[in-house]
């Protein structure tokens, strides 16, 4: 627990250090505003439902550029060797960096706060569905960052960590829409696999423990493949 | 202190590593020296813990690098090849970053990193950023590194490439004040390296080892051939070499040069025969002027050549 937290506070500096952090930042506010402002204005409603899907969105692409330098970076400059000589284990290594990350987002998560202040304000919002949404962000946002992470692994470039990052992500958030080519089983299989099913339950309003429980697998799953990934690339 | 068994490593279908064996005693110097390509990295990534081998053992201060990594690599310090740094941070940050994964204890911490950046000389520059720095204070940010912790064992993977000339003389006298407290494996593709710092050589070329021995020994050892090298005026080049060839205990005779009626030839005997003698009285007895005459041993240069050699 200790090298874990040593590493995830190192990342979070190194995050401070580098300008990256700071456009995600700044374009993560900027969306995040544009799309609760829009649509609080077409709606006239008191909720986070409208923002709140489409701040997914921005997370599709957001979130690869806070990962893509964590594994990416360290192969690049050959400090891999450096750290992995340390008496660490590679699972440390990976929790470091997904909890840094997860540090980040969930930073940026806190700015938006802002917006339930602003509804609270001037309206009289339903304050369920907007606990259940931050739930539902939350838990996706770690699992979009553990796949980011496990993207990482696999190249010394952190662009490409990005992209690979970007397209898995895009992929089991879309994957759904491939079940309507498949009956029975199969089709259903492959929706529950899709990562965006998950989501509309908790913007409803809705806990529900099954996809909870989905996002709880995912992201252990991701992180144990990151781990078996290092394990695997430094034997080659 | 290290005990390394048979270790053979095969990347794909090459085979890096072959049958590797070697120990080294508590406070040793080990030069591990071989050409490029010879296995030197791929035997210090083993030995970190950084990847397994193929096969084969290797223990250090009695911990098994595979079965205990985390407790052997409490008892390293590690200087991979070409020196890979943090760039974005601070020296004393990155140090303590160091220190904090090498659980030095927190009170003891800001002293030890002191005293270590003193050592290597680096601490006018602990507020610098790793990036902006020479190759020289990177080499040292790398060894100040290394010595976080206080292990026991050194292990350092061409600690001096890439620096200048003065730069390697100051890494090399802090390698052997190291030395006096700590067990040390350095590898180079440089020879007078380790006849200057270690204690002992292990020669490896194409993932075996060749040799092993005190750098004096040998250079005793193999240089089984001696060469006289003699300046003989008069007389022609042939002729001489011919007479030459004939003394009882010369194995071949070379003309280096001839201009301005001086030949210079390379005599080689065999091993333990003096032959200057004879030389001298046939250069004589021929009427010829000898005009100078000295012996040559081979230097590591050449031992080190002619194992690499003998090899392929
Ligand atoms: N990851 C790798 N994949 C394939 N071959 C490698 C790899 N690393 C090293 N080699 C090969 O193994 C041999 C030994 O390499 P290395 O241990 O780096 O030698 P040295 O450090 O003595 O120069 C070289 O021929 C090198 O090309
Ligand atoms: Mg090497």
């Amino acid at each position: 627990m200790h090298n874990i937290l040593t590493i995830a506070k190192k990342e979070l500096r190194s995050y401070f250090l580098s300008s990256i952090a700071y456009v995600v930042f700044a374009m993560f506010l900027l969306l995040a505003g544009y799309f609760f402002t829009v649509i609080l204005l077409y709606t006239q409603e008191a909720s986070l439902k409208g923002a709140a899907y489409n701040i997914v969105i921005t997370l599709l692409f957001l979130i690869p550029l806070l990962t893509m330098k964590a594994f990416a970076e360290e192969r690049r400059q050959g400090t891999l060797e450096l750290l992995m000589t340390k008496p660490v284990t590679d699972f440390e290594v990976v929790m470091g960096k997904f909890f840094a990350a997860t540090t980040m987002y969930l930073i940026m998560l806190l700015t938006t706060v802002v917006y339930v202040f602003i509804l609270i304000k001037y309206g009289n919002p339903d304050m369920g569905p907007i606990y259940s949404a931050y739930i539902g962000l939350i838990l996706v946002g770690l699992a979009f960052i553990s796949l980011g992470v496990f993207a990482s692994t696999l190249t010394e470039n952190q662009i490409v960590a990005a992209v690979i990052g970007f397209a898995l992500i895009l992929l089991l958030w879309v994957l759904s829409w491939a079940s309507s080519q498949f009956t029975g089983n199969m089709a259903e299989i492959i929706s529950y696999l899709s990562l965006s099913g998950h989501y509309d339950n908790f913007v409803k309003g809705v806990i529900d423990l099954k996809d909870v429980v989905y996002y709880l697998s995912f992201i252990i799953f991701w992180l144990f493949v990151t781990v078996k990934s290092i394990e695997v690339r430094r034997w080659k | 202190m290290i005990k390394v068994e048979n270790l053979t490593k095969t990347y794909a279908d090459f085979k890096a590593l072959d049958g590797v064996s070697f120990e080294v005693q508590k406070g040793e110097i080990i030069g591990f020296l071989g050409p490029n390509g010879a296995g030197k990295t791929t035997t210090m990534r083993i030995l970190t813990g950084f990847f397994p081998p193929t096969s084969g053992k290797v223990e250090i201060d009695g911990f098994d690098v595979f079965n205990d990594p985390v407790e052997v690599r409490k008892r390293i310090g590690y200087l991979p090849e070409n020196t890979p740094l943090y760039q974005d941070m601070e020296v004393y940050s990155f140090l303590r970053y160091i220190a904090e994964l090498k659980d030095v204890e927190p009170e003891k911490k800001n002293q030890h990193i002191k005293n270590i950046m003193e050592r290597c000389g680096i601490s006018h520059m602990k507020n610098e950023i790793i990036s902006r720095l020479s190759k020289g204070y990177k080499q040292r940010v790398g060894l100040a590194q290394a010595l976080i912790g206080d292990p026991k064992v050194l292990i350092l993977d061409e600690p001096t490439i890439g620096l200048d000339p003065k730069q390697i003389i100051e890494i090399r006298n802090l390698i052997k004040e190291l030395g006096k407290e700590k067990t040390i494996i350095l590898s180079t593709h440089i020879l007078p390296e380790v006849a200057v710092t270690c204690s002992r050589v292990i020669i490896i070329n194409e993932g075996k080892i060749v040799a092993e021995d005190t750098p004096d020994n040998l250079e005793n050892k193999v240089s089984g051939v001696a060469k006289v090298i003699v300046t003989v005026r008069g007389g022609s080049p042939d002729l001489i070499k011919t007479r030459l060839q004939g003394i009882n205990g010369v194995s071949n005779v070379t003309v280096i040069k001839n201009h301005a009626g001086l030949t210079d030839l390379s005599i080689q005997s065999e091993k333990d025969v003096d032959v200057r003698d004879k030389v001298s009285s046939i250069i004589v007895q021929n009427n010829w002027g000898l005009i100078e005459m000295h012996r040559e041993t081979l230097g590591l240069e050449e031992i080190f050549l002619k194992l690499t050699k003998k090899e392929k």
